[in-house]
């Protein structure tokens, strides 16, 4: 669901526009989103990087076939609609050369909502000390362009393995498409893995699957249902008995099941699982987005509250994923996804509880991510981190501290549900089999812990 | 149709019972049969599906809600071309909606079908005295000013007033309860032991509630997670304390800690044949084994208003070759706590069982311990038609949590000397 701030409605009219020109005010502008049907990019996209690699062939080919125009210089006119530089092949800081001087030329060219996707290597995988040092060097540049970028563009870093690059193509569509709208900024690492086969229907990547997301009932939890039943799963819908009437309505609406479990009681796992079991025949993918706060100053924080927000937010998910990924549980290829924010990676005033369950989330991811038993069955366990997400709940915060966490990120707007559901749904996608032990901010580059 | 198949009842919705003019208030039937029949269907998973048909009804019902179940159905997310219409048998039509469901689908007439039922004590329908209305319409009929300025003159002040509908018998002029203090008396029915009762109905149903019982049988709406009605926390000596309001002098007994309150509410079951249910991946929880119906002739005083159950069950037992007491479980409906007391003690009483059932043998006690195990309606509520579909679902849960083969007894009484009964089995 759409919903403007109207701060974004105001500088982007006539009027509106010439103060903020005069006063240098940050001037958001509405985002592209997905829309089925739509191209991956308005605008040609120019790939280049340094030498001629494997994975600048593979990465050709692949955006290709998803539709993208390619162009191998900044064209005379028009602009562009994205950048895709490779510099897998980077040795030294010298090489990065490569990089800026495919990319200067054409940042002044960008259209609106436009994608600059660097392709790298990952640092920690160098054979020399010049090496690791140009790698990680990607990373700085790719958070500075983002910076630099406006009207609505966004700059992103993805790390292939040697050879996997096919592998890394879904990474790279979905960072070139409307559906990473917020995200921005970013780093995803992709594993070892080979050539995944494109979806049969790139509109449907999710099709045949059946999906569970906990707190659905509303909020960022309800956009997640309807993304991943757009793309093509079958969802069932979890939240509190208290949540059931909202709850019906998202279920209705997509034509999914309503669970109404509290995620803390002790067969909540065994019972999302028998569900999922006897009315779709099984499991592919699990959302944990149930989520509470209970924000106070640590100082006076009773072990209750404490116990409240770490029960819901963290021990449910350990307790749950005992029986969703035990053998019998997720299918192979099964994809788990779960909600982190980025209170828990810069820590909040007030949110000690919240941050703590939240960290918690990213060493899940890591604990997981590694497990050897699960990636043996194809499981891949991967989070989102939102940052400020226009939801019921954020609409009452006071408003110069919304304010604040609207503008103070490179996109200077606050994100909507269906970002951090975009972002989920890529994640779930069978083409992410490479893809796990991330942890994706979906921010708009928001400075807080940054 | 010459061979008939079992019918399954998968499962069940209901949104909690609220006092009336509680939270409910505002809502009317369609409201609240919609916000029941949306919460059965996402609990299901059956958006966009066509059902064999949907039967419900209200007891007290606006003119407006010609066509209330059909209303409801074109309201929900069910498929549009899904029929429905309305039945109405005072307290037994939730139950009569599902027997007649249930037949169509043993008969091969229909796969899959949802009966519910809802009742607002709230928004009642407002009618104005019969001689105001004869006016009204006369003046409706009136075709030229002439004609209508003679009809309006007719009209008087002593005509204005309205009726609000009663829990009245039209034919005794009597209360629902004062009938029914009448056959507490006959049986001599104790407060101490309608007291106990209510307790116990309290006492089940907050139990249920804290073991996540109704988690999947019931939405929450309109803020409302609980049955309004329930007091967790009542005593014998808070119900003792309550004086009475039906009944006279000594030997009145009923107060309104032992009787029903009024209620708004909606419920609604879902019932499918066995190859409907496994297309859909349901489970069936039980099978609807038989159901029966039965009336007294209560305007002479022959019998007791909502003594008809009494009735109903022994032929039913006789058809199944099953006694009183080859049930696991009992849910016989708490108009009153005293017409189940009072239908309890008939069924011990041999001249009873044998004068007016034309038993050999009196049908015998049953095992208090397994009846209205979860509470009944002393504590949830009675929303009129709402009370079948609230069982039902209730029951066959039961029965499903202590096996297959376990079975079940309904008992529901109703305005106008009527009863319906039916049989349920764990599947």
């Amino acid at each position: 669901m759409a919903r403007s701030d109207g701060y974004t409605s105001f500088v982007n009219s006539g009027v509106g526009a010439k103060l903020a020109t005069a006063l240098g005010l940050p001037r958001p502008v509405p985002l592209r989103r997905h829309s089925p049907g739509a191209p991956l990019v308005d605008g040609p996209v120019l790939v280049g990087g340094h030498a001629d690699t494997p994975a600048v062939a593979a990465l050709r080919a692949g955006l290709t076939s998803a539709g993208a125009t390619l162009t191998e210089v900044v064209p005379e006119t028009g602009r562009l609609g994205g950048v895709v530089v490779d510099l897998t092949a980077a040795e030294t800081p010298a090489d990065l050369e490569s990089l800026r001087a495919t990319l200067a030329p054409a940042l002044k060219r960008l259209g609106r909502c436009a994608r600059v996707v660097v392709v790298g290597r990952d640092p920690r995988a160098a054979s020399s000390v010049a090496q690791r040092a140009a790698r990680r060097a990607l990373e700085g540049i790719t958070r500075s362009v983002a910076k630099e970028l406006r009207n609505g563009a966004t700059a992103n870093l993805v790390l292939v393995d040697d050879g996997s690059e096919g592998a890394a193509l879904g990474t790279v569509v979905f960072l070139l498409s409307a559906r990473s709208a917020y995200v921005d900024g970013q780093v995803v690492r992709v594993g070892k893995g080979d050539d995944v086969a494109a979806p049969a229907d790139p509109e449907r990547p999710l099709d045949g699957k059946v999906a569970v997301v906990t707190g659905a009932a509303r909020g960022i939890g309800a956009d997640i249902a309807r993304t991943l039943v757009r793309d093509g799963a079958t969802v069932v819908c979890v939240d509190i008995p208290a949540a059931g009437a909202h709850l019906a309505a998202v279920a209705n609406e997509v034509g999914g099941t309503a669970m109404q479990v509290d995620v803390t009681a002790a067969d909540a796992g065994a019972r999302i699982l028998e569900h999922a079991r006897t009315r779709h025949g099984g499991l592919d993918v699990v959302v944990h987005n149930a989520g509470i706060t209970r924000d106070k100053l640590l100082a006076n924080t009773d072990a209750e509250r404490w116990a409240s927000v770490l029960d819901v937010n963290l021990r449910s998910i350990l307790a749950m994923n005992d029986t969703l990924l035990a053998k019998d549980g997720l299918r192979d290829g099964g994809r788990v996804v779960l909600v982190s924010s980025i209170a828990g990676i810069a820590g909040n005033r007030g949110q000690s509880s919240y941050a703590a369950s939240k960290a918690g989330v990213i060493g899940l991811v890591d604990g997981y991510s590694t497990d050897r038993a699960l990636s043996r069955r194809g499981i891949t366990v991967n989070a989102v981190a939102p940052g400020f997400i226009e939801t019921e709940m954020t609409a009452k915060v006071p408003l110069a501290t919304r304010e604040m966490g609207r503008r103070l990120n490179s996109l200077a707007q606050g994100g909507l549900p269906v970002d951090v559901a975009e972002t989920i749904a890529y994640f779930a996608a069978d083409e992410q089999s490479a893809v796990s032990g991330n942890v994706v901010r979906v921010c708009g580059q928001s400075l807080l812990g940054a | 149709m010459t061979t008939t198949r079992r019918a399954a009842v998968l499962g069940g919705n209901r949104i909690p019972f609220a006092r009336q003019f509680g939270p409910y208030a505002e809502a009317s039937n369609q409201d609240m049969l919609t916000a029941a029949l949306e919460g059965l269907v996402a609990r299901h998973g059956i958006a966009g599906e066509r059902l064999g048909e949907v039967v419900a009804g209200a007891v007290i019902k606006h003119s407006r809600d010609f066509n209330l179940t059909r209303e409801a159905v074109l309201g929900s997310s069910l498929a549009p071309d899904t029929p429905a219409y309305d039945v109405q048998q005072a307290c037994g039509t939730g139950l009569e909606a599902a027997i007649l469901v249930a037949n169509k689908i043993a008969l091969g007439q229909a796969d899959s079908g949802i009966a519910g039922g809802v009742d607002s004590a709230s928004d009642a329908p407002i009618v104005v005295p019969e001689k105001l209305r004869r006016k009204l319409l006369r003046l409706s009929r009136a075709k030229t000013p002439a004609d209508r300025a003679r009809a309006a003159l007719t009209m008087r002040p002593t005509d204005l007033g309205i009726q609000v509908p009663a829990n009245t018998e039209p034919r005794t002029g009597m209360s629902m309860g004062e009938h029914m203090a009448v056959t507490a008396e006959r049986w001599g029915v104790t407060r101490e032991a309608q007291d106990q009762l209510a307790l116990a109905s309290h006492h089940h149903l907050a139990a249920a509630y804290e073991r996540g019982f109704f988690d999947d049988l019931m939405t929450p709406y309109l803020g409302l997670s609980r049955d309004q009605n329930l007091r967790a926390d009542t005593t014998l000596e808070k119900l003792a304390s309550l004086r009475t309001v039906f009944g006279r002098g000594e030997n009145a007994t009923m107060t309104a800690g032992n009787s029903t309150p009024l209620t708004d509410g909606a419920s609604a079951v879902l019932l499918g044949s066995e190859d409907w249910a496994a297309a859909h991946g349901l489970k069936p929880l039980a099978w609807f084994v038989d159901g029966e119906t039965a009336a007294v002739d209560y305007v002479s005083g022959d019998e007791g208003l909502l003594m008809a159950p009494a009735y109903a069950v022994p032929r039913m037992l006789a058809r199944q070759g099953l006694a009183l007491q080859d049930f696991d479980l009992y849910e016989i409906h708490e108009a009153f706590a005293s017409t189940v007391l009072s239908t309890l003690t008939a069924w011990e009483d041999e001249d009873f069982c044998r004068e007016r059932l034309g038993l050999d043998a009196p049908l015998g006690a049953i095992d208090r311990d397994k009846l209205n195990i979860t509470g009944s309606s002393l504590a949830a509520g009675h929303p009129f038609a709402a009370t079948g579909g609230r069982i039902l679902a209730t029951l066959a849960k039961l029965l499903q949590e202590k096996g297959s083969g376990s079975r079940g007894l309904v008992s529901i009484c109703a305005a106008g000397g009527q009863g319906v009964v039916a049989i349920l089995e764990a599947a």
